[in-house]
């Protein structure tokens, strides 16, 4: 393997994004902080919710930021590389074989992913006050569960950017991510949906759940979620499968 | 000293559109009968061998198999079967010693958009493996040499068309290839950069490196290449240096013909002329090969009087590798 090529295109990724880094945290931090306000202060504040909704709350936004963070990184550049642009050819003529620079793009995507989260945790709590107790007495699994959350986003972003064509950009919002968020168990526990049975199985499908119920576990425990091994196994299986496809999908836009 | 580059037999059948073609896409539809299965045969056998130090042009109309070939020999092309090599590696068993080996000018600009000038080199050469103060020297001479130093620090997204393919040409030369492939270099420059572009081609040459460019025009391969290969529907038509190549069309000298009526008749009459090797009957033209050109006019317009047609137009080019394309094809190269 040849890491100087490697690290070379990682220096590359983060060149770009230095240069753009107004531009991605408005981007990637905007609405989730909106959804916090609106949510867990004016509704709050107002007494529409009760106040210990901010603890519930905060480690779904966080899910919900890493991830589409970490899909837009990675699907957004590669939609318009592979369709558009063109731009990634010369780093696949870089000597290294090819899979090599979808692992690249995979954990640029999780850094990134992860610099999200590390920035909308401190603005989310200073937008909610007072009143949010979070739980970081288990920093490994804590950490364990980010990981594990960034990598999906990020392996997903590559199974969708090498899979949808760049006039169907729309459609992948409105059909695949819009649901996924509002079905995501972000601003509800998976246990609020006991009320809808089927609909509270279906969204098992929705690896966003096992984003939200993951962070919800490690962070605020207080509240019921579905059991941590649960998510845990869930998560990787999630994350082995977008692998596996995504450096499939990445292979067939790659070589004709 | 210097790296040679060959093809086997090589053959390249797309079952789905091919990302890498144009809106005209790349070969011929093979007939199915039944069913209405994809199926387009771009590379049908090609065995090309070029020679360490070469210039190469492969030659041919739109859809021939020409950026196939080299997609093929550049890692992008996975080919149905067959051999390519750059040097002693085989292109699909050794791919990134044969990446290390190469520099690739594709025909549609691929610039990296969110980089400057400067760093799409200086990030080139990292891939590469190039240190720091080596990258920013070969950078900043390459910038130079192809007259861009003054916009070095912009974004290439916003540079013309020209300026594109000549970054592309730095960027492919960045990493001192021993092989570069150009496909289709020229497109769309103005006359003025052609010519610079030719100049460091031969220039890139004479350090003994090995050269491979498609092109669709004549003038090009006949004034770049050493030798060349005319393809045409994914198979090699003729081979040789361009002089060789010129020397085989019969007579050398095409006279076109647009009559009012063709015959049978008419075109055995025509090619029983003095100085005429051969005459084709091709929709309402008569092409005619022949020895002289200007010369054979009068007896031409004589034979078509006689044969009661009215000529309206004839069209006389010196031998040409167009001539040698339309010999073999009956097709015109742009065509």
């Amino acid at each position: 393997m040849n890491w100087t090529t490697f690290f070379a295109m990682l220096a590359r990724d983060a060149h770009v994004a230095r240069r753009n880094v107004v531009a991605l945290l408005l981007q990637t931090m905007l609405q989730p902080l909106l959804f916090v306000f609106i949510f867990g202060r004016v509704m709050t504040s107002s007494g529409l919710m009760p106040e210990n909704y901010k603890s519930m709350l905060l480690p779904g936004i966080i899910g919900m930021t890493m991830v589409f963070t970490g899909i837009q990184a990675v699907a957004m550049p590669l939609i318009a590389e592979f369709q558009f642009t063109h731009e990634i050819e010369d780093r696949l003529l870089a000597p290294m074989r090819i899979e090599w620079l979808a692992v690249e793009k995979v954990l640029a995507g999780m850094l990134q992913a992860l610099v999200a989260g590390a920035f909308v945790v401190p603005a989310s709590w200073l937008l909610l006050g007072k009143g949010v107790t979070l739980n970081f007495g288990q920093p490994l699994l804590f950490g364990g569960v980010l990981v594990l959350v960034a990598l999906f986003a990020s392996a997903g972003g590559l199974t969708l950017g090498c899979s949808v064509n760049q006039t169907q950009i729309g459609l992948m919002f409105s059909l695949l991510l819009a649901p996924m968020i509002s079905f995501g168990c972000i601003y509800y526990p998976w246990s609020a949906l006991s009320a809808f049975p089927v609909i509270q199985k279906l969204v098992l499908l929705n690896p966003l759940v096992y984003a939200s119920e993951g962070l919800r576990a490690t962070l605020a425990p207080q509240y019921g979620h579905i059991p941590l091994a649960v998510v845990m196994g869930a998560l990787l299986a999630i994350d082995a499968a977008l692998i596996a496809a995504g450096l499939k999908q990445f292979d067939r836009k790659a070589v004709s | 000293m210097g790296i040679g580059v060959s093809t086997r037999d090589l053959r390249k059948v797309y079952t789905s559109p091919p990302p890498l073609a144009g809106p005209a896409a790349r070969g011929r539809l093979m007939g199915g009968k039944e069913k209405k299965k994809f199926e387009v045969v771009a590379l049908d056998g090609v065995s090309l061998e070029m020679e360490p130090g070469e210039i190469f042009g492969l030659l041919g109309p739109n859809g021939a198999g020409k950026s196939t070939t080299i997609g093929i020999l550049t890692t992008r092309v996975r080919p149905t079967s067959g051999e390519a090599r750059i040097g002693q590696f085989d292109v699909w068993r050794e791919q990134v010693e044969a990446k290390r080996l190469i520099g690739v000018v594709q025909q549609r600009p691929n610039l990296d958009f969110a980089l400057t000038a400067r760093e799409i080199l200086t990030f080139h050469g990292a891939y590469y493996g190039l240190a720091s103060a080596d990258r920013a020297r070969r950078s900043a001479e390459l910038l130079e040499k192809f007259q861009l130093a003054e916009r070095a620090n912009d974004v290439a997204r916003n540079f013309s068309g020209g300026m594109m393919q000549r970054l592309s040409i730095a960027r492919a030369m960045m990493h001192d290839p021993q092989v570069l492939f150009l496909d289709e270099p020229s497109t769309g420059l103005d006359p003025q950069t052609r010519l610079l572009l030719w100049e460091i081609v031969r220039d890139y040459n004479r350090h003994g490196k090995t050269i491979l460019l498609t092109t669709h025009n004549m003038e090009e391969a006949d004034a770049l290449c050493h030798r060349i290969a005319i393809i045409d529907h994914g198979r090699v038509i003729a081979l040789g240096t361009p002089a060789e190549l010129k020397a085989s069309i019969p007579g050398g000298y095409l006279l076109r013909l647009h009559v009012s009526r063709t015959s049978a008749e008419l075109v055995a009459r025509l090619e029983c002329l003095a100085d005429v090797r051969e005459a084709r009957e091709n929709g309402d033209r008569i092409d005619l090969y022949a020895d002289r050109g200007g010369p054979l006019i009068g007896p031409i317009a004589a034979a078509v009087a006689e044969s009661g047609t009215e000529l309206y137009d004839v069209h006389i080019s010196e031998p040409s590798l167009e001539n040698l394309f339309l010999h073999h094809t009956g097709r015109s190269l742009r065509q």
